[in-house]
């Protein structure tokens, strides 16, 4: 099996059993930040630390692309092979809300308030046949 | 200190010329305006001109004259148009100059935009997932908002079908042909819940202003129209935007409502005195948002005020009389100050099948764009 690799390093913790997103709390007021970033956007501090933002959230909104996006989107699919995929922001428990694409794609299985978790999944292979992974949610199981 | 006025108007039509180069359109549009103003390019002291596409604005002297006069480019996303007004306002209020143009022209190829991450200040996985596209944002944005203020789809319909219908009676618009409420309904879902219809192109287009010292109007025309303010802001910590990988937890308001309170303020005047207005509508749920972000209505009213028509152009505020962006497309150099076109023809009583009725006296243009920026003029006889 090939080798798997995050596509940007730093988003997620990986390799890992249980994957989270990474971002950054500002040290100063408190906000957190997704990617994480050197500076705060809040109130300018220069005093950040990388933390974890866990793997569960809630939907705060959502679209479906119906059409494949034309460059810079790269990923294995071709017009033949596009599906079309969800976007929302997830609310996360320290009310930073991320941006992702979404397992489901139609509108009948999103709405806002849905229960939300983390899976890496592939992107496309690198020129050394590498897996590169990106972060997505999809819909909890119910218990 | 002076007023500033609008004593000339020019447009070059919206949508595709395909003999034209950007920059053609735009000393179409700087020519007709100078016309309009009875003047010539010689007469021109400043300026201030912007295009995304379609080459460096300042190139347009080699087109209408190497007179030597101060010529800066500005470019500001969508709000362009906007902010090139706001130079010139600020040039002519603070007394540097009496006399100057305004242009704004663009040709941009067809299909979406495709920004590149790394030009916005992101990481290529963002564009290469799929994330970077504004049409995903316009969408997310009306779901969420329909979610918290009850706004039907019915609502969204119904914009488009005015936008369409608008266009249909403004002869430099793109779109001219009405479309039934069916048509837009079974439209291709484009990002759900807009469809193709509900959405704004990339077009061609130029459009320039001729402005001068208001004391000074009455030698280029009979109908100036006052520039009562010309403000733009960016962003706060907490508005939602495009391009945003994250959003901080409180959301704060857009820079739309931190413009719309400040040209109110600087006119002395508030949003129930305004009889005709231009609301960004790069999509059907931008004109919607922006109606009470400007201040014209509360969260939640345009349910009421698209079912009972008081958008139209016979309405209590007629929005986007000219079709709008929707109508129109969006050639970004040009068509902020397409907005401040249309405005300144109903207010000289010029705006033909499309003329809101009563004479109205104040108008107001806003424009709306990446990444967080907004641009609103008061105008008024």
């Amino acid at each position: 099996m090939a080798s798997q690799h995050p596509l940007q390093p730093g988003l997620f913790s990986w390799p890992s059993e249980d994957p989270e997103l990474l971002g950054s709390r500002c040290m100063d007021c408190g906000e957190h930040a997704f990617p994480s970033q050197d500076s705060c956007r809040a109130c300018s501090s220069e005093q950040t630390e990388i933390v974890g933002l866990g793997r569960s959230g809630r939907l705060w909104t959502w679209t479906i692309q119906s059409f494949m996006p034309k460059s810079p989107y790269l990923t294995y699919e071709t017009a033949e092979t596009f599906h079309p995929y969800g976007v929302g922001y997830v609310e996360l428990p320290c009310g930073l809300k991320v941006e992702s694409r979404l397992r489901e794609n139609s509108p009948e299985t999103l709405a806002i308030g849905l229960d939300m978790d983390l899976e890496i999944v592939p992107v496309r292979s690198d020129d050394d046949g590498r897996q590169l992974m990106t972060f997505q949610f999809h819909a909890a199981v119910s218990p | 200190m002076t007023d500033v006025a609008i004593v000339g108007l020019g447009i070059h039509p919206f949508g595709r010329s395909p003999s034209l180069t950007g920059l053609e359109q735009g000393a179409l549009a700087a020519r007709a305006a100078l016309v309009d103003a009875g003047t010539d390019f010689k007469a021109m002291q400043f300026a201030f001109g912007g295009s995304q596409d379609g080459g460096n604005a300042d190139s347009l002297v080699n087109l209408l004259g190497l007179t030597g006069l101060q010529f800066t480019n500005i470019w500001n996303g969508c709000a362009t148009g906007g902010s090139s007004l706001n130079a010139a306002y600020s040039a002519i209020k603070s007394g540097q100059y009496d006399t100057g143009l305004v242009v704004g022209f663009d040709k941009h190829a067809r299909g979406a935009f495709n920004p590149q991450p790394r030009d916005w200040g992101l990481d290529d996985w963002y564009g290469e997932t799929g994330l970077m596209l504004t049409t995903q944002y316009f969408a997310m944005k009306i779901q969420r908002y329909m979610h918290d203020h009850g706004i039907s789809r019915d609502t969204l319909i119904r914009v488009a079908e005015k936008a369409f219908r608008n266009g249909s009676i403004t002869p430099t618009a793109w779109r001219q042909t009405a479309l039934s409420r069916d048509e837009i309904e079974q439209a291709p879902m484009v990002s759900e819940p807009l469809n193709k219809y509900m959405f704004c192109s990339p077009a061609e287009g130029g459009c320039a202003l001729v402005l001068c010292r208001a004391d000074k109007a009455h030698q280029f025309t009979s109908k100036p129209v006052l520039l009562k303010s010309a403000v733009v802001r960016s962003r706060h910590y907490g508005s939602f935007e495009v391009f945003s990988p994250s959003q901080a937890p409180t959301v704060a308001p857009s820079p739309t409502v931190t413009a719309s309170r400040a040209a109110f303020e600087f006119a002395g005047i508030g949003p129930e005195d305004v009889q005709v207005a231009q609301l960004q509508d790069t999509e059907v749920g931008a004109e919607i948002m922006h109606m009470a972000e400007n201040g014209f209505c509360r969260h939640g009213e345009q349910e009421r005020w698209l079912r009972e028509g008081m958008t139209e152009i016979q309405g209590k505020l007629p929005v986007n009389t000219d079709g709008g962006c929707l109508a129109n497309g969006e050639p970004v150099g040009a068509s902020g100050l397409r907005q401040v076109f249309e405005i300144c023809h109903q207010l000289r009583g010029t705006a033909g099948a499309r003329q809101v009725p009563n004479a109205p006296k104040v108008g107001y243009t806003h424009v709306y764009g990446a990444p967080g920026i907004s641009g609103v003029n008061i105008l008024a006889t």
